[in-house]
């Protein structure tokens, strides 16, 4: 690997969620794009799954470019964060859009969650 | 309550790949209603998670099943959005649809929650003698009232 991130792109589906992983110093990145739901949740689910098997350290969910998300997206981050939790790897979300965090907050998941405001934040935490 | 006709009425197919074309309708509905884009925003969320329950829970993940959206605008002295859901699934007591206890983290279980704490008004009702109806009101200016009891019920359940 060279110098500079390294970027992978998995399973896309055109006009709908796409989803990349980057790691970063000895950070992974899941980045989904689109709308998650019902629909989609599932291919979110894989992705984070395959993430999680891959690291050992710190996975940071990059929100920067989900604009909705219902429950079906909620319950895949939570199941994510409590796969995370038993094998002592460090999750973060960041980059969290408001109308998605009003979510998290009417879910009261706001304060279960660690959420930062971006990348750079999260190297800290 | 009597009413009248809807003024937009869609059928659709039990297909989770159908939720994002239904929220552009509602949201585009709801900006006509007067709702700001937070507000349009919940009442998609509202509709997406009745739906959901609907696709996963009452037909089962059976894609092909039919789904009634109708939508009221309601311009009298408390305009707002009424929207009605109804399909062909499985009936179930009403009384038995609750939010889950939300001081436990898990996944899954938040639907019944999510719409309760955004609509001012939701009941489910069996819809005769087959399939139910989800009805939903939300009124100008849109504040996030909640239409059901901040806390689960303690009896058994369905969670949704």
């Amino acid at each position: 690997m060279g110098f500079g991130p390294h970027i992978e792109r998995h399973e896309m589906t055109p006009g709908e969620l796409n989803i990349t992983t980057e790691t970063l110093d000895e950070m992974l990145i899941v980045r989904p794009t689109g709308e998650v739901d019902l629909g989609c949740a599932t291919l979110l689910q894989e992705n984070l799954a395959t993430a999680l098997a891959g690291t050992t350290n710190k996975l940071i969910i990059d929100l920067v470019g989900v604009p909705y998300m219902d429950s079906s997206g909620v319950a895949t981050l939570v199941e994510a964060m409590q796969v995370a939790r038993r094998n002592n790897i460090n999750l973060l979300l960041c980059n969290m859009q408001d109308r998605v965090r009003s979510i998290f907050e009417i879910a009261r998941l706001d304060t279960v969650f660690v959420i930062v405001d971006d990348i750079d934040a999260a190297r800290g935490v | 309550m009597s009413m009248s006709e809807p003024q937009l009425q869609i059928k659709l197919l039990s297909d989770p790949q159908l939720l994002g074309p239904v929220r552009g309708i509602v949201k585009a509905s709801a900006e006509k209603a007067g709702f700001d884009a937070d507000s349009a925003s919940h009442l998609c969320l509202a509709v997406d998670e009745g739906l959901a329950n609907i696709i996963r829970h009452g037909y089962e993940s059976d894609h092909e099943q039919p789904i009634w959206m109708s939508i009221w605008f309601e311009a009298d002295d408390q305009p707002g959005l009424t929207i009605h859901i109804e399909d062909e699934a499985q009936q179930v007591d009403p009384s038995t649809i609750r939010s889950r206890d939300l001081e436990e983290v898990r996944p899954g279980g938040l639907g019944v929650h999510l719409i309760q704490e955004i609509m001012d008004e939701c009941s489910w009702e069996k819809r005769g003698d087959k399939g139910m109806i989800l009805k939903l009101r939300k009124r100008l200016p849109g504040n996030l009232t909640g239409c059901g009891s901040s806390g689960p019920d303690d009896g058994d359940g369905i969670e949704r």
